[in-house]
């Protein structure tokens, strides 16, 4: 087999594996497992394929595999159906399929007796596909099909559970969130297309970096459109609050889609074309103060929720922040890297946090802090996701140290002016904000920690051992996010040549920063955690013995009354509560950006659609009522001469006929 | 003869005829109005053939025809008029009022006409009639 046959592989075999099983998953149960399971695995492998042939070693010296086929002659710019596989494209890929293996491998325990499976598992290899061939894709208008079914795909899976109307009104939500920065992406595209006269990502790139070639026309324009779609994708600030609302789907989707994939395309889209971001300094700049406001407000936002989904899902947001904090100072490298490792790490967090909900029998981090013995019920999510939170946290030497290293190793080079085109604001921006919110983050995560597993209070009842396949799969994805950061060394060869390894100075003030705050949050929940025992709290699953999607389900829909609010429990325990003082009000609404934009949008809409419903039944209806009512009332004038005395008539046929002849003998008089 | 007397005496023979039309409520008596103003029309016709001194005397010719037209008419009407009243036992034309708009439900009836049987109920009768008589 070619390098290019299975590169044209990967996304093919999960989308037929996703056709047949949106076909045949009704009638024959027993195949959905295998087909769900099967196409990922093969397709994850065929991706290592593709890797170990296309990068090994060689480094940027290996050409990127380029396969085309013209799909469209339009006319002016053609539509190829073309691939492009480097060390970027590669590596993504392998990180795509695994977790989704390991997604699709979990949820076969997850979601066991859920009567949706087939339908899910068909929707989660759809997307697996259309993420993969956004990754492999060389022409930007297939890379906006596969960027559109991820889309669709991500609102039919955050809405799985639409029993309960805070995911179907989170499915709509991320769906129209999303759309709305893809309206300018598409425009983006264009625009870029025709500045350069092709949609080739490849050839955009070639003609951009290559001496001879012709600057674009609209940097900044193009820049800027597109970054909205990417905003709106990446769920980056002012678009990103879809994200923790997604967080009503079920857990295996939101550590597929919500946290490591596609969440993520919008960083690796940037990536791929960042020549053309770098050809408008104001773009950058852009890009920066957006990276600077995601990471620091999600991380303050991540330190005030109560469902544990809902942290992981603002610190996504952060972590996402990261990555275009990297692309805004240039350092494409970097951003992957973080990429890859957080979507590691980011995956088995929400994967164990799937198992923690299960066992604990609620979302809610206050009434997990009332709970003892959650740690011996459920020993490997436990440890798996100490490891995840310590990587989260940036604590060598687990993944994400090295990844935010490289960042923040990144904006140091650019903030001290070593990096052309960069302007030095941008890097100092970003190094800011990236160091804050390593403070942050290391805090939340401590959070997280100690009130999941170091409550105290009535022991955790037993609901039996969790399904092998989920423990294990957590062991999986345990060892990317331990040993990957090691592979520092050997990925820039995959990547554009420059070094990935720490710097001394962004190391020891990223470290300590993290310690800082992991140290001041223990600090405040030993001063708090006293206090738990005091308040009641706590609302568990109805049918603790059901299967996890089912205690899910219940957590989700039973979160906003037993608490009064999805975010937030008002728990004095709580030692975010007592870190960020005033501000926990603000941070636990998303500093109220939701109401924001229902004054901005929702509420002039609705006064529009008032409108025109007034328009509508009161002004057109009118007109046609009255087309009905005209003839109805002539019809009951002209009853009324209907008299049935025959002489009457006669007597009006007489008065017409002399009426007629006396005209005539005028016209005829000439008068 | 000047054309004058025939012509207005058509005249004065068709308005009777219309009056009688209009106004009479036994419809024999309208029939009959019917044929005065027929037959000022065939005064008319032969009084204008004269005084065209038409060598086919087309006047003439239709005169005769409509007279034969006018017979089998007052025949069939006489007919009409003699059912009616067998079935309505009146031939009042002010009281014949079938053909009306009926008003719409739930108001009486505001003329004091006949309250006649349905269509039906009229075909069904009538031979009962018949054999009675």
């Amino acid at each position: 087999m070619t390098t290019t046959t299975a590169a044209v592989l990967v996304p093919l075999l999960p989308f037929l594996g996703a056709l047949v099983g949106l076909g045949a998953g009704r009638r024959a149960p027993g195949f959905v497992r295998p087909l769900a399971v099967l196409p990922t695995l093969a397709a994850t492998a065929l991706a290592v394929l593709v890797a170990v042939r296309q990068g090994g070693g060689e480094g940027s010296g290996t050409a990127p595999l380029h396969a085309s086929t013209r799909l469209a002659d339009t006319g002016s710019v053609p539509v190829d159906l073309a691939l492009n596989v480097d060390g970027f494209a590669a590596l993504v890929a392998v990180l795509v399929g695994v977790v989704a293996c390991c997604v699709q491998i979990y949820s076969t325990g997850y979601l066991r007796d859920d009567p949706r499976y087939s339908s899910y598992a068909a929707l989660v290899s759809l997307f697996t596909a259309a993420m993969m061939l956004v990754v492999y894709s060389d022409d930007l208008i297939v890379l906006l099909v596969g960027w559109e079914i991820m889309g669709i795909c991500s609102y039919f899976l955050v809405g799985h559970y639409w029993e309960t109307a805070a995911a179907r009104s989170a499915s709509l939500k991320a769906f129209l969130v999303t759309k709305l920065g893809d309206v300018p992406f598409l425009i983006g595209l264009f625009v870029l297309a025709g500045d350069t006269g092709t949609f080739s990502i490849s050839g955009i790139v070639t003609r951009l970096t290559s001496d001879s070639g012709a600057p674009l026309d609209h940097p900044t324009l193009i820049a800027l459109l597109l970054l909205a779609g990417v905003a709106g994708k990446s769920a980056q600030f002012p678009l990103h609050t879809w994200l923790p609302d997604a967080m009503a789907g079920p857990t295996p989707v939101s550590a597929l889609i919500h946290a490591a994939t596609m969440v993520a395309a919008g960083v690796y889209f940037i990536a791929r074309l960042l020549p053309v971001f770098l050809s408008s300094a104001a773009a950058l700049a852009v890009l920066a103060v957006m990276a600077a406001v995601t990471m620091v407000g999600s991380a303050l936002a991540a330190l005030a929720q109560d469902d544990i989904k809902r942290v992981l899902a603002y610190s996504t947001v952060g972590q996402l922040g990261y990555m275009t904090g990297a692309l805004a100072v240039g350092d494409r490298g970097a951003a992957v890297f973080h990429l890859i490792a957080h979507g590691a790490f980011k995956a088995l967090l929400f994967l164990g946090a799937g198992v923690i909900i299960h066992a604990a029998g609620t979302n809610s981090l206050a009434a997990m802090s009332r709970m003892s013995g959650l740690t011996k019920r459920i020993p490997d999510a436990f440890w798996t996701v100490t490891v995840a939170l310590l990587a989260l946290a940036a604590i060598p030497p687990f993944a994400g140290f090295f990844s935010k290293e490289a960042v923040l190793g990144a904006a140091e080079h650019a903030a001290t002016g070593h990096t052309a085109d960069i302007p030095e604001g941008v890097g100092w921006t970003v190094l800011l904000a990236g160091l804050l919110t390593a403070l942050l983050t290391a805090g939340y995560a401590a959070r997280l920690w100690l009130m999941a597993f170091h409550g105290k209070g009535e022991p955790v009842p037993d609901h039996g051992k969790q399904p092998v396949a989920m423990n294990a799969v957590l062991w999986v994805l345990f060892v990317p996010t331990a040993a990957f950061g090691l592979g520092y060394g050997a990925l820039p060869d995959w990547f554009d040549g420059e070094s990935l390894t720490p710097t001394l100075t962004t190391s020891v003030l990223g470290t300590g920063m993290a310690l800082a705050g992991a140290l001041v949050m223990y600090g405040a929940w030993r001063h708090t955690s006293a206090r738990a025992a005091r308040v009641p709290l706590g609302a568990v699953a109805a049918h603790p013995d059901a299967a996890d999607a089912v205690s899910e389900a219940e957590a989700i829909a039973t979160h906003e009354a037993a608490y009064g609010s999805v975010a937030a429990a008002p728990d004095p325990a709580d030692p975010g509560r007592l870190l960020l003082g005033p501000l926990h009000r603000h941070a636990a609404t998303g500093f109220h950006l939701d109401a924001v934009y229902g004054a901005l949008f929702v509420r002039p809409v609705r006064a529009a659609a008032g409108l025109v419903r007034f328009l509508d039944r009161e002004v057109i209806e009118t007109y046609v009522r009255g087309f009905a009512a005209a003839p109805g009332l002539f019809g009951a004038a002209v009853r009324r001469a209907q008299t049935g005395n025959v002489q009457t008539y006669l007597g009006a046929l007489l008065a017409g006929s002399l009426v007629l002849a006396v005209a005539a003998v005028l016209v005829a008089a000439g008068a | 003869m000047h054309l004058a007397y025939p012509a207005v005496l058509a005249v004065l023979l068709f308005c009777t005829g219309l009056y009688g039309v209009l106004a009479r409520r036994n419809a024999i008596l309208v029939l009959m109005s019917v044929e005065l103003m027929l037959n000022a029309v065939n005064l008319n016709l032969v009084a204008f053939d004269v005084w065209l001194r038409d060598t086919l005397h087309a006047g003439q010719a239709l005169t005769l025809f409509a007279i034969a037209i006018a017979a089998a008419e007052i025949g069939i009407g006489l007919a009409i008029v003699l059912l009616v009243h067998r079935n309505r036992g009146t031939a009042d034309v002010d009281r014949l009022r079938d053909l009306a708009d009926p008003p719409p439900a739930g108001t009486p009836a505001a003329d004091d006409s006949v309250t006649a049987p349905t269509d039906n109920g009229a075909d069904e009768a009538t031979p009962v009639r018949r054999q009675t008589a």
